[in-house]
């Protein structure tokens, strides 16, 4: 049986929980893990203070409720699974190497931030900042996957390195600002000035975007990386239409402001005709 | 304060008294050292640690605009070093620039009490003494920065040397300085008005004014030796960083010509070039420059050594600042402050593998090993230039420990080792009496500090105790207690007492005369009104005035 929490109290301020995660949680008792320290506003708390906790470690955790207001869960973790069944709050996942985390309702900004590995699916939105570099630092997420089934806010991927970001919605602005590398692929509709600065890596675009005039077409072509990518979102459960497995793609080449080594490759709705 | 302490069964070491190791009490009373404490004051025993002096930090950069704004400008660097509030002490951020409060609280937990803050422009004096405030325990005070301002050089050009000298003892008095500072001097002007320029011989013009770095240098050695100061003159040489930099070292040393003068983070400037193609890679010519030192006993010197890891270049050498960048191709900031100076900074990191990190962690390791008088070369990683001050018991490692030294240059490139002569020098090792000299005594000395940097009878009762280990690095990491004008601060490993320090500053005399040379100079050409420039004295709370003594010819340190 996994160890199961679920919400007693709705904190009244943010709460720092790095302890809820597979990393600190390995092989507690329920009872041990109810002691573990959270930081609520400025004050030092025990996790049971908002949650009741029952069930024993097996890799499995599950942690129901309103967690909009907790932050960091699943911070750092290596390995295992862990199951929001409710809303997740800001930093969800951050710097995790591996194992799976799933949030059945929306997660809050910077899902991911500083993720080197591993997998997060949220079932419903993500807020701002996706996968994206903490203000400051260079890069953004260097490892993983990132799926989110419904829309998300602005700056998703940003400065990223590595990796996979999907978001089966729509995107705010600045989707894949500064990327270094990695693919970020969105089936809605993004918003302006898709990435902006990116070095190198692919954006991927179902729906015609306004690109910015410091990137340049190239070709509509149909490659067959694009095809192996969404057959993967396809089987992980995304809406992925035979059209978008077909084609064909326009590629823009940018940001020239980083010589052109980057590209958005959008679906050409208008072309009936292989090239 | 008030206490009545004896510490007995320690090891002591105070080499300002000639005390080696021996064992024997130390007593405390209204936070002085005395001869001898009533019975009832409270015994400290300490068998099986060390008694020394509290550490002296003759050169950081721990406050002031260009430490805000390196602050600002990683905040990544401190999110993963949060510094939590405990009972006693206040929260803060650490990282490569701690926030003042951690500043205060990390130089502590190392042993230090006194830390001198190595660059405030004139305009920037009153945000500084304001951070100083707010960074606990320690004595502090800062080196104003003069050597690239327009209106001391317009007198110096117009031979007007005595209004020089009282307009620089005017600076320093109404910014509550405690010593002046050059920085490159002359290249400031040069930056400003021509692009990516610098001035690279001390005989070239500092366009456009009628004058030389040479000249300047000599004037202000002068000047501050005619003032008396405590600390006369604080000189970051020309062409840091440059390779072939020690002939401008050495130079600028011979410019004093028995005068006193310190030379600062000299690692820096003791770079010679290789011929053939690979001309830009520096070599080490730390030999002829601890050589110089150690036979001009005038001539006072920090190292500057280098540590691997994060660090942050900043300076008032705007041109050093975009050369660094150019290395990393990062973010950094680059400013102007009206008429007195530059400055830059440069988030950076030393990476062991890299020749040229390799090679400057070598010759700071060098420096140490050649000096013959640890007086004289003393200790500092200019924090947080050359390492943060977090790595310097590492560095004490290094300098106490020829295996772990030895261990240390396995991993680090090879080619740099090649090209200087650290290999040379692995015999020495720094006994417990010269590290007291080179972190205590010495800078006490060199900064004209008389009731610092010992344990005799008067002292200021700052006092650090360590718990003998053969690591030395784990020992000069923690101190067991530490004890600031008397108060025990640290016990037992943790703060046990607020304390706030001094600030310690000058007011060397001038002729009232000058303001009325400076004042219509201030009008025309700064964004401030004269009379609003000089810090009132409600900005110093708790200071010292540390006396000068004029007239005296530059008195050689010995």
């Amino acid at each position: 049986m996994s160890l199961e929490f679920t919400q007693h109290t709705l904190p009244t301020v943010p709460v720092e929980a790095e302890s809820l995660s597979m990393a600190s949680l390995a092989g507690l008792s329920a009872v041990a893990a109810a002691k573990l320290t959270i930081v609520h506003g400025n004050r030092a708390a025990e996790v049971g203070d908002f949650f009741h906790v029952a069930g024993a470690p097996d890799g499995e955790v599950h942690i129901s409720g309103d967690l909009s207001r907790v932050k960091q869960v699943g911070a750092g973790m290596g390995a295992g699974r862990l199951v929001v069944h409710g809303r997740a709050g800001m930093h969800l996942g951050t710097r995790m190497t591996g194992g799976e985390i799933v949030v059945e309702g929306d997660a809050g900004d910077w899902v991911g931030s500083d993720m080197l590995g591993g997998r997060i699916i949220v079932r419903g939105n993500a807020g701002h900042l996706v996968g994206s570099a903490v203000r400051g630092e260079r890069m953004g997420m260097q490892g993983g996957e990132i799926l989110v089934f419904g829309s998300a806010g602005n700056e998703v991927g940003g400065g990223m390195r590595r990796g996979l970001v999907a978001i089966g919605g729509d995107t705010g602005d600045f989707t894949g600002v500064n990327m270094f590398a990695g693919t970020v692929a969105v089936l809605g509709r993004m918003g302006a000035r898709p990435g902006a600065g990116m070095k190198r890596g692919t954006i991927l675009a179902m729906h015609p975007a306004e690109m910015l005039p410091t990137f340049s077409y190239a070709c509509t072509y149909r490659p067959v990386f694009v095809r192996l990518y969404l057959a993967h979102l396809r089987a992980l459960g995304f809406p992925i239409a035979d059209a978008h497995m077909a084609g064909p793609y326009r590629r823009w080449c940018g940001d020239a402001i980083e010589l052109n080594r980057g590209e958005v490759l959008v679906l050409d709705t208008n072309s009936g005709t292989p090239p | 304060m008030g206490s009545l302490l004896r510490i007995v069964n320690g090891r002591v070491y105070d080499p300002a008294n000639g005390i080696d190791g021996e064992v024997r009490d130390v007593c405390v009373r209204d936070g002085r050292i005395v001869a001898d404490v009533p019975p009832e004051a409270r015994r400290i025993d300490v068998h099986g640690m060390v008694v020394m002096p509290g550490g002296i930090d003759v050169h950081c950069h721990i406050a002031g605009t260009k430490v805000n704004l390196a602050r600002k400008v990683q905040p990544e660097d401190h999110r993963h070093d949060v510094h939590p509030r405990t009972r006693i002490t206040r929260s803060g951020t650490g990282g490569s620039v701690p926030s003042t409060f951690a500043t205060g609280y990390r130089y502590a937990a190392l042993g230090y009490t006194t830390a001198m803050e190595a660059a405030v422009t004139p305009l920037g004096a009153r945000s500084t003494l304001e951070e100083l405030n707010d960074t606990p325990v320690l004595d502090k005070g800062f080196f104003v920065l003069v050597g690239n301002n327009v209106l001391l050089f317009r007198l110096l050009q117009e031979g007007r040397f005595e209004e020089f000298r009282h307009a620089l003892a005017w600076w320093l008095s109404v910014t509550r300085a405690y010593a002046p500072k050059l920085v490159n001097p002359g290249a400031d002007e040069a930056w400003k008005g021509h692009r990516n320029a610098n001035i690279t011989d001390l005989d070239a013009k500092i366009d456009p004014f009628n004058l030389t770095p040479r000249q300047v240098i000599a004037a202000f050695i002068d000047a501050a030796n005619t003032l008396g100061l405590p600390h006369p003159v604080h000189i970051h040489c020309n062409n840091l960083g440059h390779s072939g930099n020690y002939e401008t070292t050495l130079e600028t040393m011979r410019i004093a010509e028995g005068r006193r003068a310190h030379i600062t983070h000299i690692q820096f400037h003791s770079y010679g070039s290789v011929a053939g193609k690979s001309r830009d890679n520096p070599t080490s010519k730390a030999s002829e420059i601890a050589e110089f030192v150690n036979t001009h006993p005038n001539i006072t010197a920090d190292v500057g050594a280098v540590m691997f890891g994060r660090s942050t270049s900043m300076t008032a050498d705007a041109p050093l600042a975009y050369m660094l960048r150019q290395f990393g191709g990062h973010k950094w900031i680059n400013a102007d402050t009206e008429m007195e100076s530059g400055c830059g900074i440069v988030p950076f990191t030393y990476q062991d593998r890299v020749y040229t990190n390799a090679l400057q962690w070598a010759i700071g390791l060098e420096l140490f090993l050649r000096s013959e008088d640890p007086w004289r070369m003393v200790f500092s990683t200019d924090h947080p230039n050359g390492g943060t001050f977090m790595t310097y018991p590492a560095l004490i490692r290094l300098l106490m420990d020829r295996e772990y030294r030895k261990q240390q240059m396995a991993h680090v490139n090879q080619l740099a080792l090649d090209h200087s002569g650290l290999r040379d020098c692995m015999d020495r090792e720094y006994s417990l009496y010269e590290i007291a000299i080179i972190t205590r005594a010495g800078p006490a000395r060199l900064l004209g500090l008389a009731d610092k940097g010992h344990l005799g009878v008067g002292a200021d009762a700052d006092i650090t105790i360590y718990e003998e280990n053969a690591d030395k690095e784990a020992m000069f990491s923690a101190p067991r207690y530490l004890i600031k004008d008397g108060e025990l601060v640290i016990e037992d490993h943790e703060f046990r007492a607020e304390h706030e320090g001094r600030i310690l500053h000058v007011a060397p005399g001038y002729d009232s005369a000058i303001e009325q040379v400076i004042e219509p100079f201030f009008e025309d050409y700064y964004s401030i009104r004269f009379a609003n420039y000089p810090v009132h004295e409600s900005y110093l709370h708790h200071h010292q005035l540390v006396p000068t003594v004029p007239g005296t010819p530059g008195a050689a340190a010995t």
